[in-house]
């Protein structure tokens, strides 16, 4: 303690730093922006890879088949259904759920606009949920022409939730064909999807007529307690023909995610714009303390000439990024938080603060201040203390 | 021990055809607590003197001694050591602006070795006390007339505890009356601690706060006056 209290300076940089409250309060800005701009890429970069996997989540299944020609979510292709049913032979295998899977044409019931929804359509019998409330909803698709409907949906779908909810029947057209909602779920919209419908696939049929018959997108599997789902399709791959790829439900997520991260632009783009908030932000606090030091160098020059060291002087500027780095983060954090609310509020992304971004822009923004402390030290060299006189 | 020794000093600046001696063979001595001024035409070379005596410079030939430390080849490291016993007055005050006259004195006293950051404080109020700045703690450089500057440099030179005390033309900025006391109270500070100065001025009006005179011509030292 007492060793700490010899070691109390005069607050040096924090004074310099203050001495000029306009410039300190446009370098915070800049730098807020800079961390701001890194927050909504990374959020949107993670909240497009989140999104695009929040229904494959919900799905109860240990093992996915697939086919191989299926790209993503929004392109899925069909495989023979038997291959579903060859799964049984497999001792590991509990049971399995034929999931047919498309986008469709929904018309909006109140502007009588067209737009494609994603439809989900299983075997109300068939287990299907994870989660035992999602689970007990579908039983009222048992009746032909019902559907629920994904309350997290775009608005562009129509005020659908808020007339069920009101109590009144909700009827609409899909492909011509007249469907009416049942009931409400929580699902979510990705980049692929704008919403979601599930129905039965006696009703999904019926919506598209010219699908050919005994082919279907996804295929669910369930696993006996305590069976390895890797060894399962391990097996699986050796059993089945080449026209059906096997999946754990890892993978299944994996591969959706795959699809967004190297098949489109998208992730290399937000991660561009978090890295142009990053060298922006360099170069806004590189220019306030270049600007600092080369202001003050006199002074600095005076205090080498009173006997203080460089390493005392360099210290200074450290400490002045650092304050920078502090003060600059919270407003930074902040908005950042009220932004993801506004895009959760506009989009329905699942795009939140999660601890590991939080600590990733402040690193960002620690390493940005540190890094230009560095670059405007090399002005602090030349302060020659033979100069001042 | 002596405060400075210098010996058959050269200094020149430039290379090959540039060149341009600025000393040519000056030696003399101060003791401490001597009070010793340096004058002479400018461009003569006193602030290459002063600089060199002050640790700012390296020594080309001939030999640089400071409070029993020799500067001959003297690196970086070692120089600035040295330049913590000196205190140093410049011709502006150069002053930290965004300090107050208390916080800059400080900045002296923050020098001293093994003091709590309370007793350096009271350290820095009694030597603006000294100075007869009691009232000024707080203000900023900016709020004080020129004369109080160069008294809050006084004492912030004075507050590391220095041994040799180092001024050019500390009273260039000043009217003559302001300029008088303030040499005047330097020379009183520095007797009481009994620390050796040496002021580079063209002031004449000064002359007689001085113990010894040194005057330079065109890089010699012409005649050491009693």
């Amino acid at each position: 303690m007492n060793r700490f209290w010899r070691g109390r300076r005069i607050p040096l940089s924090w004074l310099l730093l203050t001495r000029q409250p306009v410039r300190l309060l446009v370098a915070l800005a800049g730098i807020s922006f800079a961390g701001i701009l890194m927050f909504m890429q990374l959020g949107f970069r993670d909240g497009l890879f989140d999104a695009s996997v929040t229904v494959h989540r919900l799905f109860d299944a240990d093992v996915v088949l697939i086919s191989p020609r299926s790209a993503s979510s929004v392109r899925m292709a069909g495989f023979p259904r038997r291959r579903l049913v060859q799964t049984l032979a497999d001792p590991d295998v509990e049971g399995v759920t034929p999931v047919h899977w498309g986008l469709m044409l929904w018309r909006n019931p109140e502007t009588r606009r067209n737009r494609a929804i994603l439809a989900l359509g299983f075997n109300p019998d068939d287990p299907f949920f994870v989660d035992p409330t999602l689970a007990e909803k579908t039983d009222v698709l048992k009746q032909k022409g019902r559907i629920l409907f994904d309350q997290l949906s775009r608005p562009e779908f129509g005020p659908i939730a808020d007339w069920y909810r009101d109590g009144r029947v909700v009827e609409t057209e899909i492909a011509g064909n007249r469907v009416r909602v049942a009931g409400l779920v929580s699902l979510g919209t990705s980049f692929g999807a704008d919403g979601n419908l599930l129905t039965s696939t006696e009703t999904f049929l019926d919506l598209l007529p010219q699908k050919p018959p005994g082919a279907i997108e996804v295929g669910l599997v369930r696993l006996t307690p305590g069976a390895d789902p890797e060894q399962v399709v391990s097996r699986l791959r050796k059993r089945l023909p080449k026209d059906v790829s096997v999946l754990t439900k890892q993978g299944f997520i994996d591969f959706e995610q795959n699809y967004w991260k190297s098949s489109t632009s998208i992730g290399f783009i937000f991660t561009l714009g978090a890295a142009m908030g990053f060298v922006v932000g360099c170069v806004i606090v590189y220019q306030v303390l270049y600007t600092d030091v080369s202001d003050h160098l006199p002074e600095y020059a005076t205090l080498m000439a009173m006997g203080y060291r460089l390493s005392n002087l360099l210290g200074v500027v450290v400490r002045e990024g650092f304050y920078l780095a502090a003060m600059g983060y919270v407003p930074a954090y902040l908005a950042g938080q009220g932004l993801y609310w506004f895009v959760r509020d506009a989009t329905k992304l699942p795009v939140g603060m999660d601890l590991s971004r939080a600590l990733t822009v402040m690193v960002m923004i620690l390493v940005m201040c540190m890094l230009s402390s560095l670059l405007a030290m090399r002005r602090l060299i030349d302060a020659d203390p033979a100069e001042i006189f | 021990m002596t405060a400075v020794v210098v010996d058959k000093l050269f200094h020149a600046f430039g290379q090959g055809e540039m060149r341009r001696e600025v000393l040519q063979n000056i030696s003399f001595t101060i003791e401490p607590g001597e009070v010793v001024l340096l004058t002479g035409p400018s461009g003569c070379g006193k602030t290459t003197l002063l600089t060199l005596i002050g640790a700012l410079r390296t020594v080309q030939q001939g030999q640089v001694s400071v409070l029993g430390q020799s500067l001959q080849g003297a690196g970086r490291r070692r120089r600035q050591q040295v330049r913590r016993r000196i205190g140093m007055i410049f011709q502006g005050h150069n002053l930290l602006r965004c300090l107050t006259a208390e916080q800059n004195v400080q900045m002296g006293a923050d020098l001293l070795p093994d003091l709590s950051y309370r007793s350096r404080r009271d350290e820095a109020r009694q030597w603006l006390r000294a100075v007869g700045l009691e009232d000024h703690m707080g203000k900023v450089p900016q709020d004080l007339s020129g004369g109080q500057k160069q008294r809050v440099a006084i004492a912030r030179a004075l507050a590391a505890n220095p041994r040799l005390l180092l001024a050019d033309e500390p009273t260039a900025a000043l009217d003559s009356r302001t300029g008088r006391e303030v040499v005047e109270l330097l020379r009183r500070l520095a007797r009481e601690q009994s620390c050796a100065v040496l002021m580079v001025t063209h002031d004449p009006r000064i002359d007689d706060v001085a113990d010894r005179l040194l005057q330079m011509e065109d890089g010699r030292l012409m005649n050491a006056v009693q």
